[in-house]
């Protein structure tokens, strides 16, 4: 088989993996005149998008799709009749540097389906990364898929190569696993989660100190997760319960999620309907609000509830809570304006700097980036006061609903 | 009225002298004409330049981020943009926290001006695709890129870094740069034909991009807001777009109206798993019982079951509350914090905790996630007793003679029922089964006190009550 035709089948292979970013590593380049590869500080960069409107950042591959698990929402699980392959180490090296060459990528993706033992796979993995680096001084962005239960030796590797590390935890709740994915063990993967935060605060706590003339260096981009969303009947609630979990326990910098979606040749056991990819959309606009605007999950959804999926969930905690507003933009504090529906964080930055010279106004609004039709109703401005009776009326709500025919979705 | 003409569309320095001499001379916005050597040419009539005055006489300050973001701005394609800087230089000079003013026009307008910069430039990283000419150790890098913006200079260094081990040029209409491996250069812009067509890995790239994306979930608008058509015309990959989508509805059709076949049975069977290793004794069964507890919803958020560790004879044994972050996080008792107080305790009253059974009342970290950190919660009673199995059947397997509480709620389980601290710490108590128990403070109460006075008083109360079973370990050591 060609190298053209593996990297078709364990490119397709590894699409279902949301996760493209190659963000929040260290600072790194090869002005040194060894090697190839720099690091873009910051966010990262997309070097190309695909018509499914995703990034794409780093060559995201398998290294084979061959596979022990048969978890019955992936398209390489064991039963399937996918077409199988796997490249040697040395080709997805080639294809990498090649790739990176020509500005097509950042780096590299590697994931793989898990053969013999999950030590020898781990070690496929490390050896891709470990040629890269110590072979050809690649310093381009690389993001390692960990295989839990894995030695620890093996991680301890992976990490001094990685940028990043994830482990997917797949599914919602354990029960989901159980039925869907039965050779995954929760508890070990939240395990291996565990012994990354363990290697992740050891090496910063070593970067902050400088006690060491060269601290052993594991995975500055942190790791990363992927729930998948609507294979099961969890529900939003227990996504983002979980999601919170995660955070707080393994301070992930990402929880991906991923709009379950037809494969070929699927099973039967599951929905085959087009992705809930406005679902999807929800969960990341509450998944912001709990990382960057102080929201805590009980606030932004009921227990067992869903999220609505016809106005975005910040507004519609606003209309649960009218009587915190209308807020003064002039006078309020950050965390209460980081609660007005329409008001990003760089906005309400935006707006304390501003406030120390001058009063805001409504026609303000547009140069401060704000969506006056969103957040009208909720606040008070120098030259603005809405009616008491419009906050209190119950048609607040059609205000804000996407007109009938365009649900749908206008995607 | 003062005509300044700049050396380059990209003159910053030009612009900055010029700037500064106006203001000094008060120069009025609406009396500046700005221009650019060779713009305009036919347009205008020439018009003697202004004697830009050295200026010596006086120097004023403006604020880091408006050099920042007029460094950016000036880059700008719009001819207006030497004015527009010039203007609100003008205004800051007598108003230094005009910049912070998002609301006011010029501001509004320059912050814009230098974002449209930094996309332009963004998007320029992302967008060049070079193209090979020659192989091997001959191999040259060139690339044909349409800025929108004069950001080629600001753009290069970039390039130089991350592909230092190769030379590369980057071709534009405006302005070329050349790297040789050493060094950036800068060439006249030179029309698309001067760049090479193709590239022999592009057919590999555009299957790549064929294969990631996934036709079930089409979304073309947000593909173009992040990658705009104007840049298709440069990219080998956009060739294949319309196709893509064109075919999407009907590939996702046959994924969801194929019925699947009929599951594949692989050729190679896994290996079967380890065969688990048979108990060496009751405590490593018990271990491995617990690890699958799910006797309240503790095990639920939590990583793992933390189990008691030490030696299976030992004579001493040491129950403390519940695990806390790090504890759940490496799966053993007495890690964190906690633990390096409790260390430092057993050495200084003489308790050699090698020979020291370690374990908590309740095994699973209960807490609550605010953020990035896990807030330690106190386990209620049913958990309390939902836990206590595991502590009895520690407490069978091991069989010690004096028992260590620390805290309420080991105390709660070790005498099962609610103990204070403070009634019954410090000396040994009996217990049913004929054991001794001893209480004493949990060490991460000792932790939280914030008088360092206090801490250390209780610090040395604790290490006192530690003593007695110093004693009794140094006793059974003698009678062995």
């Amino acid at each position: 088989m060609d190298v053209q035709r593996k990297l078709a089948i364990l490119a397709d292979a590894a699409k279902y993996d949301a996760s493209c970013a190659s963000s929040g590593t260290e600072k790194r380049d090869s002005s040194d005149g060894k090697g190839m590869g720099s690091t873009a500080p910051g966010m990262g960069i997309c070097h190309s998008y695909a018509p499914d409107g995703r990034c794409i950042s780093l060559l995201k591959v398998l290294l084979t799709n061959a596979c022990n698990y048969d978890c019955l929402y992936c398209v390489n699980r064991a039963s399937s009749n996918v077409p199988r392959a796997r490249f040697t180490i040395d080709e997805v090296v080639k294809l990498t540097l090649d790739f990176y060459r020509r500005n097509y990528i950042e780096g590299l993706f590697l994931s793989s389906g898990i053969i013999r033992s999950p030590d020898y796979t781990m070690e496929q993995v490390v050896s891709v990364a470990r040629t890269l680096r110590e072979a050809y001084h690649f310093r381009g962005y690389i993001h390692l898929k960990t295989i839990p239960e894995a030695d620890d030796a093996l991680i301890a590797e992976a990490g001094k190569y990685a940028d990043r590390l994830s482990i997917n935890i797949e599914m919602p709740q354990e029960t989901s696993l159980q039925q869907f994915a039965p050779d995954k063990d929760v508890r070990a993967i939240r395990r291996t989660m565990g012994r990354l935060r363990l290697k992740l605060d050891e090496a910063e706590e070593n970067r902050a100190t400088k006690t060491k003339a060269k601290p052993q260096r594991f995975a500055p981009a942190g790791q990363s997760t992927q729930m998948i969303v609507g294979a099961d009947a969890a529900s939003d609630h227990t996504i983002l319960h979980t999601s919170s979990n995660l955070y707080g326990s393994y301070k992930l910098r990402r929880v991906y999620y991923s709009a379950f979606s037809p494969i070929p040749d699927a099973s039967r056991a599951l929905p085959l309907v087009q992705p809930p990819l406005l679902r999807e959309h929800r969960l990341y606009q509450a998944d912001w609000l709990m990382r960057f605007y102080g929201f805590d999950v009980g606030e932004i959804v009921d227990d067992s509830a869903m999220l609505p999926l016809d106005i975005d969930p910040k507004l519609a905690w606003a209309l649960r809570h009218r009587d915190r507003f209308p807020l003064d933009v002039n006078r309020a504090s950050r965390e209460e304006l980081l609660r007005v529906p329409g008001f990003g964080t760089k906005a309400v930055e935006r707006i304390i700097a501003t406030r120390r010279t001058t009063t805001i106004r409504l026609s303000d609004l547009a140069r401060l980036h704000v969506p006056k039709h969103k957040a009208l109703p909720f606040i008070v401005l120098s030259d603005h006061r809405p009616s008491p009776h419009r906050l209190d009326a119950a048609g607040l709500i059609e205000r804000f609903k996407p007109k009938a025919t365009q649900l749908g979705f206008g995607f | 009225m003062q005509y300044i003409t700049l050396d380059t569309e990209t003159d910053f320095d030009g612009w900055r002298k010029a700037a500064r001499s106006l203001v000094l001379h008060h120069v009025q916005p609406a009396d500046v004409t700005w221009t650019v050597q060779g713009r305009d040419a036919e347009l205008f009539a020439p018009q003697p330049p202004s004697p830009i005055l050295e200026v010596n006489e006086g120097t004023f300050n403006v604020s880091g981020k408006f050099v920042e973001l007029a460094q950016a701005a000036i880059l700008h394609r719009d001819s207006e943009r030497f004015a527009i800087l010039y203007r609100l230089l003008f205004r800051l000079k007598d108003n230094h926290d005009l910049i912070e003013v998002a609301t006011d026009a010029d501001v509004a307008q320059v912050t814009a001006m230098a974002r449209a910069v930094h996309r332009d430039e963004h998007k320029m990283h992302a967008f060049v695709r070079f193209r090979e000419i020659g192989r091997e150790r001959a191999a040259h890098y060139v690339a044909w890129f349409e800025p929108e913006h004069h950001i080629v200079e600001l753009a290069a260094p970039f390039f130089a870094k991350r592909f230092a081990d190769m030379p590369w040029s980057i071709l534009t209409p405006d302005l070329c740069a050349h790297w040789d491996g050493h060094e950036l250069s800068f060439t006249p812009g030179v029309g698309k034909s001067e760049a090479p067509g193709e590239d022999r890995l592009e057919e590999t790239w555009r299957r790549y991009y064929a294969s990631i994306f996934n036709p079930a979930r089409l979304k073309v608008k947000a593909m173009q807001a992040e990658m705009p058509k104007k840049y298709w015309r440069n990219l080998p990959e956009a060739s294949i777009i319309k196709p893509l989508i064109e075919d999407a509805e009907r590939m996702t059709g046959a994924m969801i109206a194929n019925a699947a076949t009929d599951p594949h049975k692989p050729q190679k069977r896994p290996e079967a798993p380890m065969p688990r290793k048979t108990a060496a004794n009751d405590l490593e069964a018990l271990r491995e019982e617990a690890a699958h507890c799910r006797a309240c919803p503790l095990y639920k958020d939590a990583t793992q079951t933390v189990f008691g560790e030490g030696p299976g004879n030992a004579n001493i044994m040491l129950v403390g509350e519940q695990p806390g972050d790090k504890e759940d996080l490496a799966g053993h008792p007495f890690v964190g914090p906690a633990g390096q107080m409790l260390d430092r305790a057993l050495e200084e009253a003489g308790v050699d905790r090698k020979k020291v059974y370690v374990t908590n009342a309740v095994k699973h970290f209960k807490f609550v996630p605010r953020g990035k950190i896990r807030l330690h919660q106190k386990p209620n009673t049913p958990e309390i007793r939902a836990c206590r199995q595991w502590y009895e059947r520690e407490v069978a397997a091991i069989r010690p003679d004096l028992i260590v509480a620390m805290g309420a709620t080991a105390a709660q389980s070790v005498f099962g029922k609610i103990t204070p601290v403070g009634k019954t710490r410090g000396r040994l108590i009996d217990l049913p089964d004929g054991r001794k128990a001893l209480v004493t403070v949990h060490p991460s109460y000792l932790l939280r006190l914030p008088d360092p006075e206090a801490k250390a008083l209780e610090y040395r109360r604790f290490v006192e009550d530690l003593k007695i079973a110093a004693g009794l370990q140094k006793k059974t050591a003698r009678a062995a």
